[in-house]
């Protein structure tokens, strides 16, 4: 069934997109991850354009941590003070990303610099979750004891001034990696048009120590509220945010979630780490690959103006 | 009496278009729709037009040669950037550009044959009749001009904007039903922006322009789509708390019709 954007001034098939939602929000509640990483490059395949498929996942993610986020409240696993601490530069970074989005945008160079982020960040981040899964995999079955993170390990990071206690995550971290990291994903959201929750999770994990039990819901809490302001930035600066297309990948992506979610709890940790690995790099050489291969239009038009 | 009012209206429109001879036809025009609405199902639409040519004068009734037309559609106008890729540091970028002032969006060129065959070559380019001959002025430096149909950045612009069906031409696009009635279609896609169209149709017949005649529709979004769009544009940052509030609901919502616990 067609139906017509009216932001992005296309029809689309409407059980597409509703079925797009659904997978993609599969992998999100399996992994526990926002999934616009998948989105946004999902929608630009099927003809909308960057602009608006960024502004209008990010709704959409919005959305989908929404939900996640209230299950988690239920279960006392969000740490409100270090999600509210991320979030002070979360804002930051989102208002810069935001800023740089129309700026590359008026000088031809947003694609392009979406590509690049997504081939750099994706094959990383994946490789790296790679290479972590595999030798959890590899320990486990050598039969050799997990090496569990010693509770008083300490890193430069924990170093640092301005040193604030987290209750319930039961940490006592400085704020400016926290503030940092916050402005990271913010920023990264806002020009890419990703949660940054497959970011989120193991910087929270590797940097801060932030334990298990509560990492997914407090990172779910940022990226609800930046994805909610990265909504409403996007739709004063750049009027782009297509709330009928919005509409249709959220309901698509909340039940798809609920599935996934089901799905992902009868697999190992370290399994569901290593798929989610390949599918992140995966992502990101298929981005590498329409970077250096010849296009097949060297010509592209955009209207810039009416009268 | 009325013959003398006839021909001092000649006369008159003679005076205010040198263009046209003073033994014009007269041209009747029709459209099926003044106003195409753009609902959450439009996936694109056609438009009919008919017309009469009508020879008034004794002399046009006396014309050897059929008729042939020319009918020019024109969307409003934008201004677009054209940009051209190339491989820099082994990855394919945007490099050159060119802006296309206040061109028409959609562009149709339809007649009843080739142009070339009932046209000069002086009357294609001052009347732009066809693609090819359609200004499309660019901005090069501090001028604005359009180099012609061999430039590289025109040529690719019309073949883009052919490929989404927004420029078109059709040397079999008007169809004459009897050598003095004809009808057109007026193919508009999806994607055919909002705003009004111009219909500018010519009469030919022995390598003359012996009338011409307009006609006008407008593309204009109603109810939803409509609201939705003024909605993003002109109160943008409500419009994006109304999302946020909508992707807060739908979360919501699923969590309560999901609950397991």
């Amino acid at each position: 069934m067609q139906i017509y954007l009216p932001i992005a001034d296309i029809p689309v098939d409407m059980f597409l997109v509703l079925g797009m939602g659904l997978a993609v929000g599969f992998i999100s509640g399996m992994f526990g991850i926002g999934g616009g990483f998948l989105m946004t490059p999902l929608l630009i395949f099927i003809g909308i354009s960057p602009a608006v498929a960024v502004a209008s996942v990010a709704s959409h993610i919005a959305a989908s941590s929404c939900s996640g986020v209230l299950t988690y409240w239920r279960r006392r696993a969000v740490d409100l003070a270090l999600g509210m601490m991320l979030l002070a530069g979360g804002i930051l970074g989102t208002a810069v990303g935001v800023w740089l989005f129309t700026t590359l945008r008026a000088l031809g160079q947003l694609d392009i610099t979406i590509g690049v982020s997504y081939v750099v960040l994706l094959s990383t981040v994946g490789g790296l979750m790679i290479n972590e899964s595999i030798r959890a995999i590899l320990r486990e079955q050598q039969g050799k004891p997990m090496t569990l993170r010693r509770g008083g390990a300490h890193t430069w990071v924990h170093g640092l001034p301005l040193k604030m206690r987290f209750k319930r995550s039961k940490i006592y971290v400085s704020a400016i990696p926290v503030w940092t990291i916050g402005f990271i994903i913010g920023f990264v959201g806002a020009v890419m048009g990703i949660g940054g929750g497959f970011l989120l999770v193991p910087m929270l994990i590797y940097f801060l120590h932030v334990p298990t039990a509560t990492v997914i819901g407090t990172s779910m809490v940022l990226t609800l509220i930046t994805m909610a302001s990265a909504t409403v930035m996007h739709a004063t600066t750049n009027h782009l945010v297509d709330a009928v297309l919005a509409l249709i990948l959220m309901v698509g992506g909340v039940i798809g979630a609920q599935f996934g979610a089901r799905a992902g709890q009868n697999m190992r940790g370290e399994r569901l780490r290593l798929l989610l690995g390949l599918l992140v790099l995966a992502v990101g050489l298929r981005f590498a690959y329409q970077l250096v291969v010849q296009p097949g239009d060297l010509y592209s038009i955009r209207q810039i103006g009416a009268e | 009496m009325k013959r003398g009012i006839a021909i001092a209206t000649a006369a008159l429109a003679s005076l205010l278009s040198a263009a046209i001879p003073a033994s014009a036809e007269r041209l009747v025009t029709s459209i099926s729709r003044h106003q195409v609405l753009v609902t959450s199902s439009f996936t694109g639409t056609a438009i009919v037009l008919f017309g009469t040519i009508e020879p008034d004068t004794p002399a046009s009734r006396r014309r050897a040669s059929g008729y042939d037309l020319t009918v020019t559609v024109l969307g409003p106008k934008q201004t677009v950037m054209t940009r051209k890729k190339e491989r820099l540091l082994g990855i394919w970028t945007n490099t050159d550009s060119r802006t296309f002032v206040n061109v028409p969006s959609y562009l149709a060129a339809l007649s009843t044959r080739p142009i070339e065959l009932f046209a000069t070559a002086d009357m294609i380019r001052q009347m732009q009749l066809g693609l090819d001959s359609f200004l499309l002025p660019q901005q090069i430096g501090a001028d604005v001009g359009d180099p012609g149909p061999a430039d590289p950045f025109r040529t690719n612009f019309v073949r883009l904007k052919t490929a989404h069906r927004l420029y078109s031409q059709k040397t079999n696009g008007v169809t004459l039903l009897t050598p003095t009635v004809f009808r057109t279609e007026i193919t508009l896609p999806a994607e055919a922006p909002i705003g009004s169209y111009e219909v500018d149709v010519r009469v030919f017949t022995d390598r003359l322009n012996v009338a011409r005649g307009n006609s006008a529709f407008e593309i204009v979004k109603v109810g939803f789509e409509q609201f939705v769009a003024t909605a993003a544009r002109d109160y943008g940052f409500f419009y994006g708390i109304a999302a946020a509030m909508m992707a807060m609901f739908t979360g919501w919502f699923a969590s309560v019709v999901f609950r397991r616990d």
